[in-house]
């Protein structure tokens, strides 16, 4: 069995509002019950409320894998990059330094790597992971392309990521704004982004203060 | 004589709220349920659909029910979590006598013996007071038929005026304006209206943690083209990324109405049809907005006049829109005119009553809808009748086999009714489904007042702060142990399926109710066998009222997943969407869309009066109060439920940097923040996502942290809502006895339930070894 190839993930960091639902509902799957393999963090929140929901990517070549020693991760021929095989994972954490979207756990009460694998069980039997069925902003979707270019089409997609010298594609896309004119994501060059404009900059404080 | 038994931290071991997790068969990866039970979450307004894992008498985990149309599989922590508020250890699962020398200062009772207590107790305070002397609080949380029963249940079994419910915290304001527009209070249209809409207005309503899968829908309008306008003083997550945020200052809301309506009429952006023929008093508003200049409206809002003008803009020059308020504008000393403010402006663009044109308030409780339409609000009886209508009790009362003159006048909303304690006039209490002691303001005199009562007996599943207060706790049922309706927040009906028998002693709330009617030897029409029996009595009884639900079956429930009132014949579909040209309603008999005589709706000149409380030199910041995504309303559930308290574990002070350097207060530090009521004591979270003259504190705890010691019990003059979104308070650091009072009642709010196994970790049990994979 394989994840049926008319299903997509597309993962739209703008919709997201860092509600959590995603870190929940994954501890709930049946494969990895009380162990959330999802990340959701704020970028920065003393000065934005601006969350991100990190799923494995399952790159087309998958750093982790590449930096195994133990070939403990497989990517099957779906595309879908597996998390890593208890027989085999020595807990050396190298997958965990390398990756780049910074996805893999090390879980050292197990000696296990565990990482996202796109909700195997359920993404197989044409089921929607766990992550995206439950987030309430569909910056979550898993889905068809025919679904997503008639619910999105406003976005468009991007599956070339950028971290300095290495460049990544990606089996997960990312919904970016259709106008937008970038090919590739500039992870590095984000770093250095402008801050949003304060909308609360013409605001004084009170004159009893 | 009501007064809590023990130290705090004693009925703490014993009662909790202890953190409950998944173990056992909630943990296990091979344990396969019985059986999905699909229903929906107790939380919110919303109601989203879900499927609950049912296994051995207990939930053992859900599955995302996607065959629900209003969130198709979406759901929020709480709704993920929920399940862990079953098979608790604090659960009640005995009725509870209070003993000073019991643990925890409660020894379990038989039911049998409490029912007769409580029975008594009424009996006594009664024949010595008169039948007012006994006061009813009931909840927005409870299914429709149990606030269908609490209603009956006061009027013909007590005889009491005194019921009122924890709606009054949420959704009256909005319902009076409702009435006073439209005639009549639902949300105009479904949600499926919003993606369709040129601009979605929200005003007041933290869509992302109050009402998260309406996320989805604002930007589904947004992908479709739409325009968004946030009106708030946080930049919420929704405001991020809105086209366009107006962070207004807390209490000011009807203002920036009055100025958009102002520049719609300078520029010509109304509707003149729909005005002329669907409305009537646009002249004295006009006349009443004009002095609503730009400049004016900003000086009063604290907003840039340049936002002002771009709202209008796109406000008046849409073709279709959606205007979603909730408690934001609603908790107000003038909450009714702020939310005819926003009526107004809708109705002045002619935008209700079709496809993509709508308007509603987003429904706080679970059934805030249903729950304020069928009587166990203070001046109502089922059907959305008036108690102190003629022609309504006479209706109801015919239904109940009772003279209508039996029935009492309309009673006080619930906080008179605690200075109706304080006056001597209210003896004793019988509460459920309401956690007064931390949801209502200034809660200090709140639980003096519980302390004041001759008796008190609570109905509930948790000992929760309130009930802590109790001579009798009577051990009540949770969401899952009983079937039912509920009204979601766009006005459809749903059905409640059960998924357990409730534990131990434990009993389904009406039945406790109706035992009680019989105790008391007064079990006239308190003799109903199912849920389903007494929903019949309400069609019944609803029949012919604004709020008909007289064509509602269980069976075409189920059948159309939910249906939408007024549906007044079996034979009728239910109403998605109000207003809509050339529609019927009872009111209006054909004259017109609205509910009156006329068929037209009421433009209201609406009266801006500032907050009860303004900043001056001792108080000179606002307080600003609200929720949080993983906790729900007074805490009660969410704060036993581990993983939900994991991830938001205390309530915590939000200032703006500005405004912490000026008070010398860093990101972490424990402050306090004090009012003229009284002062909590919480850390400080220093964020840029707020007005600098305000700091935001939400309101889901109990103890030394909780904010509604601070907040101000002034309410509107006609929906008798409390002013939780704006006051004066000071802040400054705490002082280390403050601090460390805090500090432990943050400890003592994070103790580990006691199924959970010793040496777990919140991440689980260990026995993962099934769970991997081979590839």
């Amino acid at each position: 069995m394989s994840v049926p190839e008319r299903f997509g993930f597309y993962l739209d960091p703008n919709r997201c509002i860092g509600c959590r639902s995603c870190v929940q509902a994954c501890s709930e799957c049946d494969t990895h019950k009380g162990h959330a393999m999802i990340h959701l963090d704020f970028v920065d929140r003393a000065h934005s409320i601006q969350t991100v929901p990190m799923v494995c990517m399952h790159c087309d070549s998958p750093t982790c894998a590449e930096v195994c020693p133990a070939d403990a991760i497989k990517r099957t021929e779906d595309g879908v990059v597996q998390s890593a095989r208890k027989p085999r994972c020595i807990a050396c954490s190298n997958c965990v330094l390398a990756c780049p979207f910074g996805v893999p756990k090390m879980n050292s009460s197990f000696d296990l790597m565990m990482k996202c694998d796109m909700c195997y069980d359920r993404s197989q039997a044409g089921k929607k992971p766990m992550c995206a069925a439950v987030c309430p902003s569909g910056a979550l979707f898993f889905g068809t392309r025919e679904e997503v270019a008639s619910l999105r089409p406003r976005s468009r997609i991007l599956d070339r990521f950028e971290f300095g010298a290495q460049t990544i594609t990606t089996k997960v896309k990312l919904m970016v704004p259709r106008d937008s004119t970038e090919l590739q994501v500039d992870v590095t060059g984000a770093l250095e982004a402008v801050p949003e404009e304060d909308p609360f900059e013409e605001i004084a404080l009170e004159g009893f203060l | 004589m009501s007064q809590t038994p023990q130290t705090p931290l004693e009925i703490q071991d014993r009662f909790g709220p202890h953190l409950n997790y998944a173990v056992g068969a909630r943990l296990a990866t091979e344990v396969e349920p019985e059986r999905l039970v699909a229903t929906h979450c107790c939380f919110c307004g919303q109601q989203c659909g879900v499927h609950l894992k049912v296994r051995h008498n207990q939930v053992i985990g859900f599955e995302p029910r996607e065959d629900f149309p209003f969130n198709r599989g979406m759901l929020c922590p709480k709704g993920v979590k929920r399940y862990l508020q079953g098979a608790h250890p604090d659960r009640i699962q005995t009725a509870l006598q209070r003993d000073p020398d019991a643990p925890g200062g409660f020894r379990p009772l038989p039911y049998s013996e409490a029912i007769r207590r409580v029975a008594s107790e009424f009996d006594r305070i009664q024949s010595t007071f008169g039948p007012d002397a006994i006061g009813v609080l009931s909840g927005a949380s409870l299914t429709t038929e149990k606030t269908y029963l609490m209603g009956k249940f006061a009027r013909v079994c007590l005889k009491t005026r005194h019921i009122d419910y924890n709606g009054r915290l949420c959704m009256v304001s909005a319902a009076a304006a409702n009435k006073m527009a439209f005639g009549i209070d639902r949300a105009a249209n479904p949600w499926s209206d919003i993606p369709g809409a040129e601009v979605v207005w929200v005003s007041g309503a933290n869509v992302a943690e109050c009402a998260p899968i309406t996320t989805n829908y604002i930007w589904q309008a947004r992908e479709n083209g739409g325009k968004v306008v946030v009106v708030d003083p946080r930049l919420t997550p929704l405001a991020r990324t809105a086209d366009l945020y107006l962070p207004i200052k807390p209490g000011r809301d009807l203002l920036l109405f009055h100025g958009v309506l102002h520049l719609m009429i300078q520029h010509d952006w109304l509707d003149h049809d729909f005005i002329r023929q669907h409305t009537v008093g646009f002249e004295a508003l006009a006349e009443h907005v004009r002095p609503w200049t730009p400049a004016r409206t900003a000086e009063a809002t604290g907003l840039p006049e340049k936002k002002i003008r771009q709202a209008a803009e796109l406000w008046g020059t849409a073709r279709s829109s959606f205007l979603l308020h909730a408690r934001g504008i609603e908790h107000s000393t003038h909450g009714v005119q702020n939310c005819l403010g926003a009526i107004n402006m809708v109705l002045a663009s002619g935008r209700i009553g079709r496809p993509h044109c709508g308007y509603a308030t987003i429904t706080g409780q679970a059934n805030g809808q249903g729950g304020r339409e069928h009587g166990q609000k203070a001046d109502q009886l089922p059907g959305g009748r008036d108690l102190a209508n003629p022609e309504h009790r006479a209706h109801v009362a015919k239904v109940w086999g009772v003279a209508p003159e039996s029935l009492p006048p309309p009673g006080v909303d619930c906080y008179e009714m605690m200075r109706r304690v304080e006056t001597g006039q209210i003896k004793g209490l019988l509460s459920i489904c309401f956690n007064p002691k931390v949801s209502l303001p200034d809660s200090t005199f709140v639980a003096r007042m519980l302390d004041k009562l001759e008796f008190f007996a609570a109905i509930d599943f948790f000992v929760s702060e309130t009930a802590q207060h109790a001579d009798v706790i009577l051990p009540g049922s949770l969401h899952e142990e009983d079937e039912g309706t509920v009204t979601q927040v766009e006005g459809r009906v749903i059905k409640i399926n059960q998924a357990l028998d409730p534990p131990g002693e434990a009993r389904q709330d009406w039945r406790i109710i109706q035992d009680l009617a019989q105790a008391l030897g007064r079990p006239h029409g308190m003799t109903f066998h199912s849920p389903r029996e007494i929903f019949d009595e309400l069609r019944q009884a609803s029949a012919g009222g604004v709020a008909d639900y007289s064509g509602i079956t269980y069976e075409k429930i189920e059948a159309q997943n939910g249906v939408f009132w007024p549906c007044p014949a079996e034979d009728h579909p239910g109403t998605p969407r109000l207003f809509e040209e050339g529609s019927w309603n009872p009111v209006a008999k054909g004259a017109g869309p609205f509910y009156f005589p006329d068929g037209k709706a009421r433009f209201q000149a609406a009266l801006y009066t500032p907050p009860a409380e303004e900043v001056d030199r001792d108080y000179p910041l606002m307080l600003t109060s609200g929720r949080v995504i993983s906790h729900f309303l007074s805490g009660t559930q969410t704060r036993r439920i581990g993983p939900l308290v994991d991830q938001y574990p205390e309530p915590r002070l939000e200032l703006h940097p500005r405004l912490a350097e000026k008070l010398g207060i860093e990101d972490g530090e424990w402050v306090s923040v004090e009012s003229r009521r009284g002062l909590a004591t919480l850390r400080a979270q220093v964020v840029t996502t707020i007005r600098p003259d305000t700091v935001f504190v939400p309101y889901h705890w109990g103890d030394r942290r909780s904010i509604n010691r601070v907040t101000h019990a002034a309410q509107d003059p006609i929906s008798k809502i409390p002013e939780y979104k704006v006051c004066a308070v000071r802040v400054r650091r705490a002082s280390t006895e403050e601090r460390e009072a805090a500090e432990a009642d943050t400890r003592s709010s994070m103790q580990i339930g006691a199924t959970r196994a010793a040496g777990e970790t919140a991440l689980g049990s260990g026995r993962l070894g099934q769970g991997v994979r081979p590839s």
